[in-house]
């Protein structure tokens, strides 16, 4: 569980989150809904403490960690996944390198015990055979499968994905966010996942939050969310001619 | 201001570098790695560039020197210390400064801008850390390397075009070559080599760490990288040759 109480950021004097309180469930796909440029990647690496917050607490369970120094950061640090907007994978290594990483670096398993690990990791994400590619030769959904799995290498109680579906086709992008939504589940993680993809708000938006610029205007689930009484809401959701049939 | 606010961030980056690495083996592999990237892959560029340059150097001293008077095996000796002192320490790091300084600045520049440093921060890396330092004992260790073998390598090129040319004959210029020789000279240019590789790996490396933006910036501060890589070379060798030759 991932408690938010009235943080604030601004940059060079704009205000960017305003005032935004929130609670994220263990378990489910909570998701960070808006449109571009609304906050949301700022909201994400601020709850991660990326960005150092104005005034607000965040929560992760019981400890307060936006009390903590960056030392003690580091403890929770190691309990969180992330999924970068562009995968962020190493450049210089493999496949198997950039799932490796976090376990070379954070744990003292052995070389047998890390690779099972790393295979399983892989093999949860459907990923086969590619182990000693480089992230360039991969394709962008390829690539999203392999953040996750290094994400989740080191089997975090808290995920956090950046628009894991921009760049891919509708199909493949339905399919990360179902891997997400599964691992969650199996794990009981706290997800949060941003996005501004309606399609991922229907399939997995089992908690959603709605911000515009920086401020939380809604809150609900994929079931409401076509009946909420928010205007900007609805000027975001029912956005394509598409959407606008589905109105009730 | 604003430079004295860059040069305050560039002091921040540096004691971040100097603290204790939290994996050792993975720092290992990581400067193993680096002393080939940074180092073997440079071997060939130095080279070249100092068999060329010896052999100039030579020629042009003989011809600047053409006088019964002035003893041949001189042009030997003329080689050699233009060499040791000024070509396989300054030029070299100069050129360096191109190659590697370029490399580092749009590395960690390309890192900052894909999220890639993002995602080493957020694990609990410390990022100033992990990309610095394998790279700085990388360069440290090897540049002095890279210049000795310059050294040799100016020398031969000198002597190849000395005696294929007949501008001064092969024992005159292995006379010229040992004659009052200072070991001293070999030293003050290994000592400005390593300034000079720190010079080059932390100013590259502090252009990279902050870029903002896109390709675009990342290619802004590699440029960057290695003029002020080159401008800060250049005022060192002013003051290291008037602290240790004066
Ligand atoms: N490091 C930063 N410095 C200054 N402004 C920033 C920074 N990061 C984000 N912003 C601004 O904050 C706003 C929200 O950005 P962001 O959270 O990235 O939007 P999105 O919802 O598309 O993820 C944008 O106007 C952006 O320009
Ligand atoms: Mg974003």
């Amino acid at each position: 569980m991932i408690k938010v109480k009235n943080i604030s950021k601004s940059f060079n004097d704009q205000l960017r989150l305003d005032d935004v309180s929130v609670s994220f469930e263990p378990g489910i796909t909570n998701l960070i809904i808006g449109r571009s440029g609304s906050g949301k990647t700022v909201l994400l690496k601020a709850i991660i403490g990326l960005l150092n917050i104005d005034s607000g607490e965040i929560w992760y369970d019981d400890i307060m960690f936006s009390g903590l120094n960056f030392e003690s950061k580091k403890a929770i640090r190691k309990e969180i996944g992330m999924l970068f907007q562009g995968s962020a994978l190493f450049d210089y290594m493999t496949v198997k390198d950039n799932v490796m990483f976090p376990l070379n670096m954070f744990t003292s398993l052995s070389k047998k015990e890390k690779l099972h690990r790393m295979n399983k990791c892989l093999d949860r994400v459907n990923i086969q055979d590619t182990d000693n590619l480089y992230p360039a030769e991969l394709s962008g959904g390829m690539r999203k499968r392999v953040g996750i799995a290094r994400a989740i290498a080191l089997n975090p109680k808290y995920l956090f994905c950046d628009e894991p579906n921009s760049g891919l086709d509708p199909q493949t992008a339905i399919l990360i966010d179902n891997l997400i939504k599964e691992i969650t589940a199996e794990f009981n993680m706290t997800t949060i996942v941003n996005t501004h993809d309606m399609n991922s708000v229907m399939e997995i938006g089992e908690k959603v939050i709605f911000i515009s610029e920086g401020k939380k205007q809604w809150e609900g689930t994929n079931r409401d969310i076509l009946k909420s009484e928010c205007t900007q809401l609805n000027d975001f959701v029912f956005a394509s001619n598409l959407t606008k049939k589905l109105r009730p | 201001m604003n430079l004295l606010k860059s040069i305050g961030q560039y002091f921040i980056l540096l004691g971040k570098v100097f603290s204790l690495p939290e994996k050792r083996d993975v720092y290992f592999k990581q400067t193993i790695n680096e002393f080939i990237l940074l180092g073997i892959n440079s071997i060939g560029i130095v080279a070249i560039i100092s068999l060329f340059m010896g052999a100039v150097i030579t020629l042009q001293t003989a011809y600047n020197t053409e006088n019964p008077l002035y003893p041949a095996y001189l042009i030997g000796l003329g080689c050699r210390d233009s060499i040791i002192l000024e070509f396989s320490s300054t030029m070299i790091a100069l050129i360096l400064a191109g190659k590697v300084g370029s490399s580092i600045a749009s590395q960690i520049g390309t890192m900052r801008v894909t999220e890639q440093i993002d995602a080493l921060e957020m694990m609990g890396v410390n990022t100033a850390s992990y990309l610095v330092l394998p790279k700085l004992i990388a360069t440290i260790l090897f540049n002095p390397l890279l210049t000795l073998l310059s050294i040799i390598l100016g020398i031969a090129g000198g002597w190849i075009a000395g005696t294929a040319t007949g501008v001064i004959t092969s024992s005159n210029f292995i006379y010229g070559i040992q004659y009052a020789f200072i070991p001293y000279y070999v030293f003050y240019s290994l000592i400005k080599t390593v300034v000079f590789a720190f010079i080059i790996t932390t100013v590259s490396a502090y252009q990279g760490y902050f870029v903002d933006g896109g390709s675009l910036e990342v290619g802004k501060a590699s440029t960057k990288a290695v003029v002020f890589s080159c401008v800060l070379i250049l005022l060192f060798n002013v003051i290291l040759t008037q602290l240790m030759l004066s």
